[in-house]
């Protein structure tokens, strides 16, 4: 009778990368269960319909970085997904102008010449030096991190091609890409731009998830982290999936069942079976299985976490199982929530001074992002526990791009909002989102004064909400911010990069884990496949 | 709505535009052709007169003590010996030496030049202006260019123009007026003709348009597009940004950079001249140790060819335009390089190709193979290589 709840893996957490996780070791002829603590699957990314024919995205509302071979190698459009185009970005100015981008090339260097002809060029430029430099870096993504400090044979073997990389990449790269791990994206994008909306928008992108400002060293790699996305070329940059983020989630569950993965969902983890393992005598622990909240016990000898990573390594497994050092690192793990999310329900599309006659900017993204000095003004009320004043919006009305979204004629706005402090000072309270709801919707109503009339319902999501629906701690987007010290082979701890952790049988595969975070699924894919290296 | 601007002859050009068949140049729409086939306006260029709108064009004014300065740094050509009034054909390279792009520069006074590219250059040249006493303005969008070209050019000009163009020479420029409108007239061309380029204010173009329309009637003056221009420049062996060669800028990696000497520009790299300029020393280093490319011109053997479609029962298929796609070339079944641009010329009977081949294969009268599809399957058809231009009409330069 053992047999219905043993299995070859268990997965803990039911977001993309723990769904892409065990599909791709059922694809290996593995029995694997996915424990999912929500009622649906998706974790971040998901859609739910809080008001009634209205559907949010609610968390994670864009796919840029999915990697395609994960889309090849699960078959994920015959399972459902279709990434649809994002084809522009506009950024209303507060002069009542506005500047646009579209992805064709022509129209948008037209665009920017009407603000500057240097601007224009300097766009095409950069455009390709940060494209370089993403292909550069690019390969590091997909290999392993070596532990620099280990002699064990792989690390010298990855280590090898990495430096071999290096050296094949030109004196200008290797200068570009030291700058561009050093420089604040202000400083960056001050080397190449005098439109302040452009340079706003631009240093957004490298703010987005940290809790830093455009000003603070280090935010320029975060801006070449969203240009992976785009060296793709034509196979695909920024999209929005077919019924929203949870359309990529339903869309690796599907192919993950038709994979014979079995998903559980109510079912919270409570804690990782560990026991001293007597094979090798020196009583090194390994896991044995989890016991769920409801006392269930399920058992495997391996089990991956696609928690982040203080749930994994501080809540599901007792820390006396992991060497101290191991445990105050995952302490110093900053996970600092910076960004918020509200979701809206609208009868009509606003109307934005800027834009009398253009509905199709409507389809792609909006840009709350005026100048790099709006921005970093919006980190320094964050800075000292506020709610910013002025924040950032990363704005897209997904009903505009997936009809399906909202009942006909009417449509829904979904607000990726910074900076909203987790820690926010006297923490989050109704009366709190209440004044992050307020805070979006004065600022749209800036640049789209009838925004007010056009609301149906409203949905705020603080950092703590994060946290308490989605289940992570901190409420961090990345699950851990994407900073420099915490990236790569110190990504979630330096020696422990590679999905593996100090309990035997135990295995790390989520956005905490390298390469990082998005809806990239990169994570849940590396590590399945290291876990099917270690035989099992 | 948003789209692509048109150019100020879009008035005339699109109710002339029979096939609608609007390509992209350089953030324009211009006409590919304006019938429905390309015959009569290619011998519109080679036997009477052809009016092309060629406002995309980048148009740059560089005015000031410095002037001559910034272009005798930027590009490869000797500024300094330059007269008012002359103009010179030039590339510009990056530190390495590697192409940017190309394009002519007028002298239009002592201190004032105008530069025309295919991409946009002004960040390029503000950065190399850096503590020069030199303006630089970007007036594509204010000044209309049409290219007129073709052995009647002239006397149509002598019609319209106040001033005669009869001592006009080659590679020169002159102010005049047509219709009471001030015009420059630049007597170049990117066909390997007798030819012509008007620059003029955008509120001017259609009256000049108009103009040339009616005097050049009896001459057979005929809008032509940029389809059958592409023809007409490889021909003259002349080549084109992007298609032809990738400028430093757009390129991905370091093989697909080319120098002056690799695309046959010898002749404009004035290595002899005073001073410092961008890419000199690289340049210098290649010139001592040879090019390891060089674009050459390719003449297909019909005979050869006609063998290789004999084979199925054709006769040779070749498409009735220039084709910008790169075929391999090789010698015996080695690839020792790539054309990049082919095209059926209808004056010469001949099918002939922009290539760019390694060395030694790039000496002249080589003989290789390049690679053809007949009915669905690779075929090598011999081929020499030959000098450009392929055609020069003795009037080009007279």
């Amino acid at each position: 009778m053992i047999s219905s709840n043993t299995y070859d893996a268990i997965i803990i957490g039911g977001g993309h990368n723990g769904l892409v996780a065990a599909a791709y070791l059922a694809r290996a002829g593995k029995k694997v269960v996915v424990l999912e603590r929500r009622h649906i699957v998706g974790g971040a990314a998901v859609t739910e319909e809080i008001f009634p024919g209205y559907k949010f995205t609610e968390f994670s509302y864009v796919v840029s970085l999915l990697r395609p071979e994960i889309i090849r190698d699960l078959e994920l459009p015959k399972h459902g997904l279709k990434i649809l185009p994002l084809p522009s970005t506009f950024t209303p100015m507060d002069n009542g102008d506005y500047l646009a981008s579209w992805d064709d090339h022509d129209l948008t260097r037209r665009e920017i010449y009407r603000h500057s002809p240097l601007d224009a060029e300097a766009y095409d430029e950069y455009s390709r030096v940060m494209a370089r430099a993403a292909k550069a870096i690019k390969p590091i993504i997909n290999l392993i991190p070596p532990d620099p400090s280990s002699l064990h044979p792989r690390d010298l073997f990855n280590l090898l091609k990495l430096g071999q990389y290096a050296a094949s990449l030109s004196e200008k790269e290797l200068y570009m890409i030291a700058k561009l791990v050093t420089q604040s994206s202000a400083d960056l994008l001050e080397e190449w731009f005098e439109t302040d909306a452009l340079k706003g928008t631009k240093a957004a992108s490298g703010i987005i998830g940290t809790f830093l400002g455009p000003r603070s060293p280090g935010t320029a790699y975060v801006l070449l982290h969203h240009y992976m996305g785009e060296i793709d070329g034509a196979f695909r940059a920024w999209g929005f999936a077919k019924g929203g983020s949870g359309g990529v989630s339903g869309a690796i569950a599907n192919a993950a069942r038709a994979l014979g993965v079995e998903i559980r969902v109510n079912s919270p983890v409570k804690q990782v079976k560990v026991k001293s393992d007597p094979s090798t005598g020196s009583g090194q622990a390994r896991v044995t299985g989890v016991v769920l909240e409801n006392g269930d016990e399920i058992d495997s000898k391996v089990v991956m976490s696609a928690a982040d990573p203080k749930r994994t390594f501080l809540q599901f497994v007792e820390p006396k199982h992991f060497p101290d050092e191991f445990v105050t690192a995952i302490q110093n793990f900053r996970v600092r929530g910076s960004s918020g999310k509200v979701n809206i329900a609208l009868s009509r599309l606003p109307r934005f001074t800027a834009l009398p006659d253009e509905p199709a900017l409507y389809r792609g993204a909006v840009s709350i992002s005026p100048s790099i000095d709006y921005i970093e003004r919006a980190y320094d009320d964050a800075k000292y526990g506020q709610i910013s004043r002025r924040p950032y919006l990363d704005m897209i009305f997904p009903s505009m791009i997936d009809p399906d979204m909202a009942p006909p004629g009417q449509h829904v706005l979904s607000c990726f909002v910074q900076y909203a402090p987790y820690d926010v000072e006297g923490g989050w309270t109704d009366e709190k989102r209440n004044q992050l709801g307020e805070a979006v919707i004065s600022t749209i109503e800036q640049y789209a004064p009838d925004i007010r009339e056009c609301i149906v319902g409203m949905q705020v999501i603080s950092p703590k909400d994060i946290e308490s629906i989605a289940g992570i701690t901190g409420g961090n987007i990345f699950h851990g911010e994407l900073l420099l010290h915490q990236i790569f082979f110190l990504r979630p701890v330096p020696q422990w990069a590679d999905f593996r952790t100090p309990l035997k049988g135990y295995y790390f595969g989520a956005s905490g884990a390298h390469p990082g975070g998005g809806v990239m699924g990169a994570a849940g894919m590396l590590a399945a496949k290291e876990i099917l290296k270690d035989g099992f | 709505m948003f789209n692509l601007k048109t150019t100020p002859f879009h008035e005339r050009t699109s109710k002339l535009c029979q096939p609608q068949n609007w390509r992209k140049w350089a953030g324009y729409f211009v006409a590919g052709s304006y019938e429905h086939t390309l015959d009569r306006e290619y011998w519109a260029i080679r036997n009477a007169a052809a009016l092309i709108d060629v406002t995309p064009l980048m148009k740059y004014v560089i005015k000031g003590k410095d002037a001559a300065a910034l272009l005798h740094r930027v590009t490869t050509r000797d500024i300094y010996k330059m007269k008012v009034g002359q103009i010179y054909y030039t590339g510009w390279c990056d530190d390495e030496g590697k192409m940017i792009d190309d394009g002519t520069v007028s002298r239009l006074d002592d201190s004032t030049f105008r530069l025309t590219a295919a991409e946009p250059n002004l960040r390029w040249l503000t950065m190399n202006a850096a503590g020069m006493d030199v303006q630089i303005s970007d007036v594509t969008d204010e000044v209309a260019a049409l290219s007129f070209q073709g052995p009647n050019t002239r006397k149509v000009l002598n019609l319209v123009c106040e001033k005669p163009v009869d001592e006009l020479k080659y590679f020169r420029l002159m102010t005049n007026t047509i219709q009471g409108v001030g015009v420059t007239i630049s007597r170049t061309g990117y066909t390997g003709d007798l030819g012509y380029e008007i620059w003029m204010d955008n509120n001017d173009a259609l009256k000049v348009w108009d103009a040339l329309m009616e005097a050049g009637a009896d001459y057979g003056i005929t809008p032509v597009g940029i389809l059958a221009m592409d023809m007409a420049r490889v021909e003259a062996g002349l080549f084109m940004l992007d298609v032809d060669y990738t400028s430093t800028t757009h390129a991905w990696i370091e093989a697909q950079k080319s120098s002056p000497f690799e695309l046959g520009l010898d002749w404009t790299v004035a290595l002899d001249k005073p001073g410092y300029f961008v890419g000199r020393r690289a340049l210098e280093r290649e010139k001592r140790e040879g090019s390891a490319w060089k674009m050459v011109g390719l003449e297909v053997d019909w005979d050869g060819m006609e063998k290789i479609y004999k084979q199925v029962g054709l006769p040779p298929q070749i498409p009735g335009m220039a084709v910008r796609a790169s075929l391999p070339i090789l010698v015996g079944s080695v690839q020792v390089g790539y054309a990049s641009t082919s095209s059926w010329s209808p004056l010469l009977k001949k099918y002939i190709a922009l290539a760019h081949l390694q060395r030694p294969y790039y000496e002249i009268g080589t003989e290789v193979r390049m690679e053809i599809t007949v009915e669905h399957h690779r075929q090598y058809a011999p081929a020499r290589v030959v000098k450009l231009p392929f055609y020069e009409p003795e009037w080009k330069r007279r």
